[in-house]
C-alpha cells in the first residue's frame, strides 16, 4: 500500500473511476494541461486523453450547465469548482438546477454529477478563495455533501460519489491537501456517503465534527486525556445527509457533546446536529449542547485567519465547560 | 476649439460594420409570396400542409389554452400566438432524436416532438406527472429560469459530440435572455468546443413589458453571436419557410461538424407574457399590435399555401375541430391524473436509497396518507 496525501488520494480515485466507467468526465478550469491549480488532476489527461479529462472556458455557470447537460447525454460529470468561493457563480446550475434534475423529471431523469471544489482557510489565499460555504449547499435537498478529513476517507467517498446517481458536493480541504500521509490500497474500494466514522472512542464527551476540524479535535481530545476526561471524535464525513445514527449513539455513551465546525457560527450545519441531538436524545444529556465555530464575520483576508479560524485550544475550553457543567 | 487628434483607429466603426450585416432574412413576405426564391427550402406538398396543420393547430392550442386558464382549469400559460413560424418551422427542421431544451413558452414544440398533450396540461397545472418524459423522448421540461437552458445545452451539444451522434440539440429563449450571463457562457462554450448546437433566440419585442431597446444596445441580438465567434443569423420570424431553411442549413452545419448557429427569430407575442396577471396594453400600443398582425405568420402562409392550392377553408376547419377535440380529451385525460402526495415527492427527491431525513419524513407521511 502506497502512502499517499490527501490530493494524491484524490487524483487516485478519479483515476479509478476514469478506468472503471468510460462514461466518467474529468473537467473544468485548468485541470487538463496544468493538472489543477492544486494539481488534483495531474496527469489524467496525459493517461486518458483529452476527450475524457478537459480544459473549459473560464465561467463556472457553464461548466455547471455542461456538467447537466452530459449527465442528460449519459455522462458521468466530474467538475472541479476551482475555488468553492465561487459558488455563487454557478449556483443555479448546483443548487437550482442539478438539484431538482430527478424531483422535476418525476424521477425519470438524474443527474450523477460530481461536483469537487477546494474549501476551508487557513492557507492564505487571495478573498473570496478560501471560504466554508458548505451549509448553503447541504440546505440544498436534492444533494448530497460529502467532506472527507483523511488520504483514506478521501479516496473511498469520491469513488462513492462519482458512482453516486445523485449530485454530489465533494469538498476537499485545502489545508489538509498535503497535510499529512496514510496508507490508502490501490484498488477501488468505496465508503458509504452518509455514514460517519469515529476517529476515536471515548466515554465523557462526544466531539462532532468534519473536514479540518477534524484534525483540530483530535488534538485537543488529546490534551483532554492528559486531564483524565475520555473525549470520542466522530467525524461526520458526509454533512447532507447527516448520519443521526452514530451521533445519538455516541450521545447516549457519552451524555455530553460539543459540535465543532471551521464555518461561521451561523452557517448551519452545527446548528443541524445540534438540533438532530435535542429532538432525538435530550433525556441522555448531562448538559447542554455546545458549539466551537468562526465568528459571523465575512471570512477574513488572509492575514487575520489565524485570529479568526477555530484551534484545538477553543475546543479544549469549550469542552471543559460542557464537562464541568 | 482644440484641433481634432488625428485617429488611426475607429472603434466604432467596427461595430457598425458588424450591425450593418444583419439583414433580416426573408423567403415569404406579409402577402405570401416568395420573395428569395433560391433560397426557399422547397418542402414538399406534403411537408408544407402539414407545418401548416401544425401552426394553425398551436394557434387553437393557443385560445383554447387561454380559455381555459381563465375558467382556473390550467395553471401557469405562456401565449404564444404570434410565434408559431418560429417556434413549430424550427422544430420542423429537426429529426426525432434531437434534443429539445425549451424556454416555459416552448410548449409546442415539445408536443410536436412527442410530449403527449396531457402531459403539458398536467406541467402547466404544477402536477409532478407533467414532467415525467416518456422513454426515449429527447426533451427537457420547460425551463423556468431565463437563461439555463443555454448552459445545458452546450453540455448536450458536448455529449452528443462524444458519443459521436448525428443529432444536434435546440434551445431557445428570448430577447430578454440574451442579457443573462448564462446566454453568454452557454454560447461560448459551444462554440469552444465547436459542439452540435442550435441556439434560437426568439425576439418578440418584450421581456415581460421591457422593450428591446431598453434590453440592450445591441442592434440585432443575432450579433451578440459573433462574438463567441458563432455563425449567426437573423431571420424573420414570422416567415415559416425562412425560419424553416435557416434552422435546417444549421442543423445540417452542426451534424457535419460545423459547430453552433445563434438564429434569431423576430416574431411578436399578440398575448401576454403570461397569463398570470401581465396587461400588455401598459407597454404596447394597439398601433404596434396591429402592425404585426400584419405580418401574421398563419395569414402568410395561409395565402401561400392557397395560392398552390394545397389549403382551403374546409382544411383549416378540419385541422381546427381535430385541435378542439384532441384537447377536450387531453383535458379529460389531466383530470384523471392522480392527487399528488408529499410521498410522491419524496420518493422522486433522489435517485436510488432516500437518505435518512427523506427516509423519516416518507414514513410519516405514508402515515398521514393513508387516514
Amino acid at each position: 500500500m502506497a502512502q499517499l496525501t490527501m490530493i494524491q488520494a484524490i487524483t487516485d480515485a478519479m483515476r479509478t473511476e476514469l478506468k472503471n466507467d468510460e462514461n466518467v468526465l474529468v473537467f473544468g478550469e485548468d485541470v487538463g494541461k496544468n493538472g489543477g491549480v492544486f494539481r488534483a488532476t495531474e496527469g489524467l489527461q496525459k493517461e486518458f486523453g483529452e476527450e475524457r479529462v478537459f480544459d473549459t472556458p473560464l465561467a463556472e455557470s457553464g461548466i455547471g450547465g455542461l456538467a447537466i447537460g452530459l449527465a442528460l447525454t449519459g455522462y458521468r460529470p466530474v467538475m472541479e469548482l476551482q475555488f468553492f468561493g465561487f459558488l455563487f457563480e454557478v449556483m443555479d446550475s448546483v443548487n437550482g438546477q442539478a438539484a431538482r434534475m430527478s424531483f422535476r423529471s418525476a424521477g425519470k431523469l438524474n443527474a450523477p454529477i460530481t461536483i469537487r471544489s477546494p474549501f476551508g482557510g487557513g492557507v492564505a489565499t487571495p478573498e473570496m478563495h478560501a471560504d466554508s460555504l458548505e451549509g448553503l449547499v447541504a440546505a440544498q435537498p436534492g444533494l448530497k455533501v460529502v467532506i472527507p478529513s483523511t488520504p483514506y476517507d478521501a479516496k473511498g467517498l469520491l469513488i462513492s460519489a462519482i458512482k453516486d446517481e445523485n449530485p454530489v458536493i465533494f469538498l476537499e480541504h485545502m489545508k489538509l491537501y498535503r497535510s499529512f500521509r496514510q496508507e490508502v490500497p490501490e484498488e477501488e474500494y468505496t465508503i458509504p456517503l452518509g455514514k460517519a466514522d469515529v476517529k476515536r472512542e471515548g466515554t465523557d464527551l462526544s466531539i462532532i465534527t468534519y473536514g479540518a476540524m477534524v484534525q483540530e479535535s483530535l488534538k485537543a481530545a488529546e490534551a483532554l486525556e492528559k486531564d483524565g476526561h475520555s473525549v470520542e471524535v466522530i467525524d461526520l464525513r458526509t454533512i447532507q445527509p447527516l448520519d443521526v445514527e452514530t451521533i445519538i449513539a455516541s450521545v447516549e455513551k457519552t451524555n455530553r457533546a460539543i459540535v465543532v465546525q471551521e464555518a461561521q457560527r451561523q452557517a448551519g450545519i452545527a446548528a443541524n446536529v445540534v438540533s438532530e441531538i435535542m429532538e432525538r436524545a435530550v433525556l441522555s444529556l448531562e448538559a447542554p449542547v455546545l458549539r466551537v465555530t468562526a465568528p459571523d464575520t465575512i471570512y477574513p483576508f488572509a492575514q487575520g485567519e489565524n485570529t479568526w479560524l477555530p484551534k484545538a485550544d477553543d475546543i479544549v475550553a469549550t469542552a471543559k465547560k460542557v464537562l464541568e457543567f | 476649439m482644440a484641433a481634432e487628434k488625428n485617429k488611426q483607429f475607429d472603434p466604432t466603426s467596427v461595430l457598425h460594420e458588424i450591425e450593418e450585416k444583419f439583414e433580416m432574412f426573408q423567403i415569404l413576405n406579409e402577402d405570401g409570396k416568395i420573395v428569395n426564391k433560391e433560397s426557399d427550402p422547397n418542402l414538399s406538398d406534403e411537408q408544407l400542409t402539414e407545418l401548416m396543420e401544425r401552426m394553425v393547430y398551436t394557434r387553437i392550442l393557443d385560445q383554447r389554452s387561454i380559455a381555459l386558464n381563465r375558467q382556473g382549469r390550467l395553471g401557469f400559460y405562456a401565449p404564444t400566438a404570434g410565434q408559431e413560424a418560429s417556434q413549430l418551422a424550427s422544430h420542423y427542421a429537426l429529426e426525432k432524436d434531437d434534443f429539445i431544451l425549451p424556454g416555459y413558452r416552448d410548449v409546442p414544440q415539445l408536443i410536436f416532438h412527442g410530449l403527449p398533450l396531457h402531459m403539458a396540461f398536467l406541467w402547466s397545472r404544477g402536477h409532478f406527472l407533467g414532467s415525467e418524459i416518456p422513454e426515449g423522448l429527447n426533451i427537457f421540461p420547460p425551463q423556468i429560469i431565463i437563461g439555463a437552458q443555454y448552459v445545458q445545452a452546450a453540455g448536450v451539444a458536448l455529449g452528443f459530440q462524444k458519443r459521436g451522434t448525428k443529432s444536434v440539440v435546440m434551445t431557445y429563449t428570448g430577447d430578454g435572455g440574451t442579457s443573462q450571463g448564462d446566454f453568454y457562457e452557454g454560447l461560448n462554450f459551444a462554440g469552444a468546443f465547436r459542439s452540435p448546437a442550435i441556439f434560437v433566440v426568439q425576439n418578440n419585442q418584450f421581456a415581460i413589458s421591457t422593450p428591446r431597446e431598453v434590453q440592450t444596445a445591441a442592434k440585432t441580438l443575432a450579433q451578440k453571436g459573433i462574438a463567441a465567434g458563432i455563425p449567426s443569423i437573423l431571420v424573420d420570424g414570422m416567415d415559416p419557410l425562412a425560419v424553416y431553411a435557416v434552422t435546417k442549413d444549421a442543423r445540417e452545419r452542426a451534424v457535419k461538424g460545423d459547430g453552433p448557429t445563434l438564429i434569431e427569430t423576430m416574431c411578436y407575442r399578440y398575448g401576454p407574457h403570461t397569463m398570470a396577471g401581465d396587461d400588455p396594453t401598459r407597454y404596447r400600443t394597439s398601433d404596434i399590435d396591429s402592425e404585426w398582425e400584419k405580418r401574421d405568420p398563419i395569414v402568410r402562409f395561409r395565402l401561400y399555401l392557397e395560392s398552390k392550392n394545397l389549403w382551403n377553408e374546409e382544411k383549416e376547419n378540419e385541422v381546427i375541430e381535430r385541435a378542439k377535440q384532441e384537447i377536450k380529451d387531453a383535458i379529460k385525460q389531466a383530470d384523471q391524473a392522480p392527487k399528488q402526495k408529499v410521498t410522491d415527492f419524496l420518493k422522486i427527491m433522489y435517485t436510488g436509497d432516500m437518505p435518512y431525513n427523506v427516509q423519516e419524513q416518507f414514513d410519516i407521511y405514508t402515515e398521514k396518507e393513508s387516514k
